[in-house]
């Protein structure tokens, strides 16, 4: 019997494991994909929000502006990229600045570092590439980037080298209450735990209906983005959110944390949680959104689109609590924005919480610590003579979009919580992320995947189960 | 490490530049390729077709590629294989990583850029729909089928009419695979006329006209695409979506010059074909930096990169050797009504050879009309053309002689004119 089980091996599920993993508690994490952040965690702006849109003394303003404060720290703990861009909020029309001054109110509230409203020619000398057409903006110095994947997978390895059980594949069907603790019923058998986590992003509601009777709803409100070319990576260089006008909710255009330019999401809700498709309608509906804030938008760079779901509560709020009538049962839910920005806040107090319920002793060896994969294409010239000197496959580049090298390739499959998958090592390394979008790599990382799990090319997949790459040999089918 | 002509790039372009440079008199050449064979693309090109105006025989790529691999082993001209360029620096000091030497950097006198193109992937076109496995570029399907012997997937529909996609859609038939349809987004085909005869044709596969993919289904692997029918602004039009199960997508959406390297270290790039602008003797605006092949435009045939990629190896070797002659006046030449580019973008009359070549394409189909060549606005000559398509590349031949006879020239001028 586990003292924890952690539904969810997403960016929320990570941060939790890592809090817990500093006690010494038998936890396991589960999921019913193929590796760590394969939902809403891998799928989003990328964006460590200032914090000043939530609703003062919300769960949500709380866990945003501790989890903003936490970040910087965490990153060099952990070795994920992070930086400090600064968000700006355009305020269009002179009319709307009352509620430009409202949202400056709101950040002060929630105890925004540095927040301010700044004048449209300010606003210009920041931003040459933005529309003429503002009157002013908020500027929150605190607003950051990051890189979902990195973030994610930091934590989920730490935890993993602090203890933490993790098994993929797994997906829970039924969760009954036993003598203290809980029965969950998986597609690879029984597993037990004295507490259950559920933070299961866009089906928390599943597992929290299972074991309550005050029946939530979470709805996967879609979210489409283009990720443009780092050619045009700087194009802008703060996050730049718009008041909502006339025209409805506004989207963000900004730099990621790796220099590519990236615009989105749109905001649609609707009931298929497995519905990541991108539409023509959302794409184009996008594009003339984000030209209201940049009017010239290089879409020729435009170089992949994605879709993500946001776990988006009907009381738009974060659950973060043990369930009523359900001991040991806690809920991490409606995780939507500013989820990514607070999940280390959200790791940590749900630890207290976890304490709080079953109390356990801190483990004396527990490694705070964690060093990435080396990144080849921002090393220097001496840095890069050093790992080749370690590794002679550090200089055999096989993605050259990214500069992503064999040695790298290889580590991403042999860290603790290895990539088995093109898109595990997608994730981990940047291969086939680039502008050619794997075209060339896909077949060469196929082949050293193949190599460094022992497994045939034809069994290596994308993404998991039933997603193969290969259908078998020619002439096989005549 | 110091060598006098570098050449990026061991594909054709790369490998005639050399030759070319070496039968010129230049002794130290060196070939940097990143893969573990020179030969390039050619080497996944197991069809043939290559070669009929080279060796006035037909020949598979391998082969083709193999008579000119054979010539540099022979001329013992060296060569560094899966050693990856990682940057050019404008004084040509260029820095280069492998495993066996590490990361290291190599100073030229003179640099032949000759390093290729790409395909055009989902996320340019951005095709809607999901994400799975089992969406391609046709050129990464040939390599897996023609090098690895493996089947990239069995019931496929094609995007795209690129000569990479009509071969493939052959090839994958051959090999066992059902191509259902080939759909071309634009009125008329991207590639060569004798392609969609033997290759969809011959097999009875639909080639599917202003069509195009408009949403792909299945959350892992590809179940099937939805085609439409675009209208003439290549807007799909409503009513017209038709199903098609299939597990893999193939594109060939055309080819984009790799000049990554290029733009880095300086060299000005033509937004039209995404390739160096380069004057007559193929050099690009950084002295002794010239350009060949698919890196400075798409080609047809490799037969014309070859032709190009020697006169680049030339002017290389004459550039070293100090008897490039000086750029003189540079005569601009401009494509227009119909003409998309020319390569060179310049030419200077005493530099140039007697007879220069000037390859262009065109952008849309042009029935019994005049390819006309102006020098500023006298029309010099007009020549009847059955049919013209952005798919064959064309070509002018300008003479030295006459446009030294031609007092005041101060452009020329390529069009397309009607009756």
């Amino acid at each position: 019997m586990y003292d924890v089980v952690i539904i969810g091996a997403g960016v929320t599920g990570s941060a939790i494991a890592r809090e817990l993993s500093r006690y010494q508690y038998n936890t396991m994490v589960l999921d019913k994909n193929s590796d760590v952040c394969e939902g809403t965690s891998k799928a989003n702006s990328g964006i460590v929000h200032a914090g000043f849109d939530n609703e003062p003394g919300s769960v949500m303003a709380k866990m945003n502006v501790r989890g903003n404060a936490m970040m910087e720290q965490l990153s060099k703990e952990l070795d994920f990229s992070f930086k400090r861009n600064g968000s700006l909020v355009l305020c269009f029309d002179e009319k709307d600045m009352d509620k430009l001054e409202h949202l400056l109110e709101k950040g002060k509230k929630n105890g925004v570092p540095g927040i301010r409203i700044i004048s449209r020619e300010e606003v210009k000398k920041m931003e040459p590439n933005i529309t003429d057409d503002i009157a002013a903006a908020l500027y929150a110095p605190s607003g950051g980037i990051v890189c979902p994947f990195g973030l994610t997978i930091a934590m989920a390895e730490n935890a993993c080298v602090n203890g933490v059980k993790f098994q993929f594949d797994t997906e829970v069907l039924n969760i009954v209450p036993k003598e203290g603790g809980y029965r969950l019923e998986t597609s690879k058998g029984v597993i037990e735990s004295k507490l259950v986590i559920n933070a299961a992003g866009v089906y928390a509601d599943k597992f929290h209906n299972m074991v309550s009777d005050e029946k939530i709803t979470i709805i996967p409100r879609k979210g489409e983005y283009c990720l443009m070319d780092k050619k045009v990576g700087d194009y802008v260089n703060s996050t730049i959110f718009q008041l909502p006008t006339i025209y409805g909710k506004g989207v963000l255009i900004t730099p990621t944390v790796h220099g590519n330019l990236l615009t989105g999401p749109t905001a649609v809700d609707i009931e298929d949680k497995e519905n990541t498709q991108t539409t023509a309608e959302g794409l184009a509906d996008l594009l003339k959104r984000v030209a209201i804030s940049v009017p010239t938008v290089p879409t020729r760079q435009i170089i992949t689109s994605f879709t993500g779901l946001r776990a988006h509560w009907t009381e738009h709020e974060f659950i973060i609590k043990e369930v009523e009538g359900a001991p040991g049962f806690i809920d991490v839910a409606g995780i939507e924005s500013p989820g990514l920005s607070s999940s280390p806040a959200i790791g940590e107090y749900v630890a207290e919480l976890v304490q709080g319920i079953y109390p356990m002793e801190k483990k004396a060896d527990f490694q705070a610590t964690r060093k990435g994969i080396p990144n080849v294409a921002e090393a220097t010239f001496e840095e890069r003579q050093e790992l080749i000197k370690k590794n002679p496959a550090y200089a055999n580049v096989v993605c050259r979009c990214e500069v992503v090298t064999e040695g790298e390739i290889m580590d991403a499959i042999h860290r603790p919580l290895g990539a088995t998958t093109l898109d595990g090592i997608k994730r981990r390394t940047r291969a086939g992320m680039g502008r050619c979008q794997s075209g060339f790599c896909a077949p060469k990382t196929v082949e050293i995947l193949a190599r460094e799990l022992g497994k045939d090319v034809s069994e290596i997949t994308k993404s998991g189960e039933g997603s193969n790459y290969l259908t078998g040999y020619n002439k096989e089918d005549m | 490490m110091k060598t006098e002509i570098a050449i990026i790039g061991g594909g054709p372009a790369g490998l005639a530049a050399a030759v070319a440079a070496r039968e010129a008199g230049v002794e130290d050449i060196l070939i940097i390729e990143r893969d573990n064979e020179l030969g390039g693309i050619l080497n996944q090109c197991i069809h043939n077709g290559f070669g009929l105006h080279t060796f006035k025989e037909e020949l598979t790529g391998p082969e083709y590629a193999g008579r000119y691999i054979e010539k540099v082993e022979e001329l013992k001209i060296p060569y560094m294989l899966h050693t990856i360029v990682v940057d050019i620096a404008e004084n040509k000091v260029i820095t280069v990583m492998n495993k066996e030497q590490g990361m290291f950097q190599i100073e030229a006198k003179a640099i032949v850029l000759a390093m290729g193109c790409r395909e055009r992937s989902r996320g340019a076109l951005n095709i809607p729909g999901y994400r799975p496995a089992g969406v391609y570029s046709a050129g990464t399907a040939q390599r897996y089928v023609n090098m690895e012997g493996r089947m990239p997937g069995k019931k496929v529909v094609i995007l795209g009419s690129g000569d990479i996609g009509l071969i493939m859609a052959r090839r994958m038939t051959l090999e066992g695979a059902k191509v259902q349809v080939v759909a071309e987004l634009m009125p008329y085909s991207g590639g060569l006329k004798r392609n969609i005869v033997q290759c969809l044709d011959d097999y009875d596969i639909p080639l599917k006209l202003s069509h195009t993919v408009v949403d792909i289904k299945g959350k892992k692997r590809v179940e099937g695409v939805t085609l439409a029918q675009v209208d003439e602004n290549r807007r799909p039009i409503p009513g017209t979506e038709e199903f098609y199960e299939c597990d893999t997508l193939l594109l060939s959406c055309g080819l984009i010059p790799e000049n990554e390297l290029s733009s880095q270290m300086g060299v000005e790039l033509n937004p039209v074909t995404s390739g160096p602008v380069v004057n007559e003797s193929l050099e690009t605006n950084v002295e002794g930096v010239f350009a060949c092949g698919n890196v400075l435009h798409v080609h047809d045939l490799v037969d014309y990169v070859s032709g190009e990629a020697k006169m680049a190896g030339e002017n290389a070797a004459a550039y070293v050797q100090g008897t490039l002659m000086q750029a003189g006046k540079e005569i601009p030449l401009k494509g227009e009504n119909g003409v998309r580019y020319t390569v060179p973008c310049t030419v200077d009359r005493d530099r140039m050879a007697e007879k220069q070549v000037v390859r262009f394409r065109v952008g849309n189909v042009y029935r019994d009309s005049f390819l006309c060549v102006y020098y500023n606005d006298k029309c010099i000559s007009r020549v009847k053309k059955k049919v013209m398509a952005p798919g064959e590349m064309e070509q002018v031949i300008l003479m030295k002689s006459k446009l030294e006879a031609f007092d005041g020239l101060e452009s020329i001028t390529i069009r397309i004119e009607q009756e």
